[in-house]
């Protein structure tokens, strides 16, 4: 039982962290740290995105169009990967990465200011840790997953794109007409559903996993044992809430307010 | 100034504060010595808002410091001072970004204000044309010297030390004592120094108080602490083998 009230009391913080930091926004925005973090953590996260994208829409490619070419409908990998990253891969999978990147590189940090006394420091001179250390990386990392997202899903379907031309014979032209036709409908602010649905979900996971790993390090206690706990507990929480957010978020988009 | 009053705090199973009362006054120089464990630096953290009491209160100029507001409690800890143990530098931070730190988050004064007070705070703690090194650049000492030039740059009027000359040689040890005493020569502040180091507390202390599973067993000038006749303060001030503290530590 005693597992279970750490459990509440750990998921009640992070509510809180995350309620104080985006109140932080507004009333003591940090934009020189938080752009500083917005290229140190998630544009130098870019290239691993981009690696991971390009092979996932490789593959994803390549097995459904094995099946499919069978049928002779190879026409239908453009929408089959367009639609995949757009609503679910591209999220999923940008998040998944920037919880190993990110998240656990944000409770190791702030959990070793944690047990080394740094964060009371900032209290003992009245600054908030929350709003100095968690309320810029949380902004960072909305920010950064949602861009990230959305270079996943280009990417991807590039990737896509050349298994589809170079291993199954379907021309590009044919696979980016597809894709992009299956992406209409819905549109808000320009943006069709698909697109913005996915990424939307990114910001939201995104914000959640960073909240989840800065909570985490100002939890930390124990020395460096206590720092490891912290980004492991980070690491899986943050895992479980992307896989909580990514279905109740689908469910939302396409079956509450959707026409799916 | 400060009064502490039947204070109680536990962790989990541990007792590490029972009823503890000890009061300082204005100006006054107060050492708290105890052997390690017996909650020095709770004491220390209850004082400045770290630690919530289970029990009794902390009072600051009569005011509970554990009944304030939020605003409230930042109105108090702009007052404080606070040494840590490793100096608590952020650490990416410069050592002039890092004292200049509570200026710049309090948005009180001008830029080259700040940056002049931080300089002077680093002067006065023998640290000067030392602003632009990192953290990590400094020895054990001079982290230190510059944790306490970051306290003192607000000026407050009560600054609390955390073993302010464990883990430093004999020569940094008496140059912090030196400028503890220094602080209250020059700015007149109250202080509350944790400490082991039987040599430094004859330097700096006004009064000394000794803690023992969690209270305040005795309280006496330096030199009443030198000659006490209780055995538990004897054996901690003259750090004899044979006495009733650390028994459960012997072979």
């Amino acid at each position: 039982m005693k597992w279970l009230l750490r459990a509440f009391e750990g998921a009640g913080y992070t509510a809180f962290l995350l309620g104080r930091a985006a109140r932080f926004w507004f009333r003591k925005p940090r934009m020189a740290a938080t752009a500083k973090l917005m290229y140190d953590s998630g544009l130098k996260s870019l290239p691993v995105v981009a690696i991971v994208a390009f092979f996932s829409g490789m593959i994803l490619c390549l097995q459904t169009g094995l099946a499919v070419a069978r049928y002779g409908e190879t026409e239908v990998l453009g929408l089959v990967v367009a639609q995949t990253f757009a609503r679910e891969f591209g999220p999923f999978m940008t998040c998944i990465i920037l919880v190993g990147t990110v998240v656990s590189a944000y409770a190791a940090e702030i959990g070793t200011m944690t047990v080394s006394e740094e964060t009371d420091a900032l209290r003992v001179m009245s600054i908030d840790p929350v709003g100095y250390l968690a309320a810029p990386r949380v902004l960072s990392l909305t920010v950064m997953a949602l861009l990230l997202t959305l270079c996943a899903d280009l990417v991807g379907m590039l990737g896509g794109s050349v298994v589809a031309s170079a291993q199954l014979g379907l021309p590009y032209g044919i696979f980016w007409d597809r894709a992009l036709e299956s992406l209409e409908g819905g549109e808000w602010f320009g943006l069709p559903r698909d697109l913005y649905g996915g990424l939307l979900k990114a910001a939201l996971m995104g914000y959640v996993i960073a909240g989840i790993g800065c909570a985490q390090g100002l939890r930390a206690g124990g020395g460096a044992l206590g720092v490891g706990r912290c980004v492991r507990r980070a690491v899986i929480s943050s895992i479980v809430m992307i896989l909580v957010i990514s279905y109740n978020f689908s469910w939302l988009i396409y079956r509450a307010f959707g026409d799916s | 100034m400060i009064r502490l009053d039947r204070v109680s705090k536990s962790f989990g199973e541990r007792h590490v504060l029972r009823d503890c009362s000890v009061e300082v006054a204005k100006g006054e120089t107060l050492v708290v010595i105890g052997s390690s464990g017996t909650g020095k630096s709770t004491l220390l953290r209850t004082i400045i808002g770290l630690e919530t009491p289970d029990d009794g209160q902390v009072l600051v100029d009569g005011q509970d410091v554990h009944e304030l507001s939020e605003k409230g409690l930042r109105a108090m800890r702009a007052r404080m001072g606070y040494l840590f143990q490793s100096g608590a530098l952020i650490n990416w931070l410069t050592v002039g970004e890092n004292v200049a730190l509570p200026l710049r988050e309090g948005g009180r004064a001008p830029a080259d204000e700040i940056a002049r007070r931080a300089e002077r705070a680093l002067d006065m703690v023998g640290l000067a044309g030392t602003k632009d090194l990192m953290p990590g650049q400094l020895s054990g000492g001079m982290r230190k010297r510059a944790g306490l030039a970051r306290s003192i740059v607000t000026e407050p009027e009560i600054i609390l030390y955390d073993e302010p000359t464990t883990g430093l040689d004999p020569v940094t040890a008496h140059i912090i004592d030196r400028l503890i005493v220094d602080m209250k020569a020059k700015l007149g502040v109250t202080s509350v120094v944790v400490s082991h180091d039987m040599e430094g507390v004859y330097r700096v202390a006004d009064r000394v108080a000794m803690l023992y599973d969690g209270r305040v067993i005795a309280t006496g000038t330096p030199s009443e602490f030198r000659d006490a006749a209780d055995p538990i303060v004897r054996q901690f001030v003259h750090g004899a083998l044979e006495g009733p503290l650390g028994r459960e530590n012997r072979p």
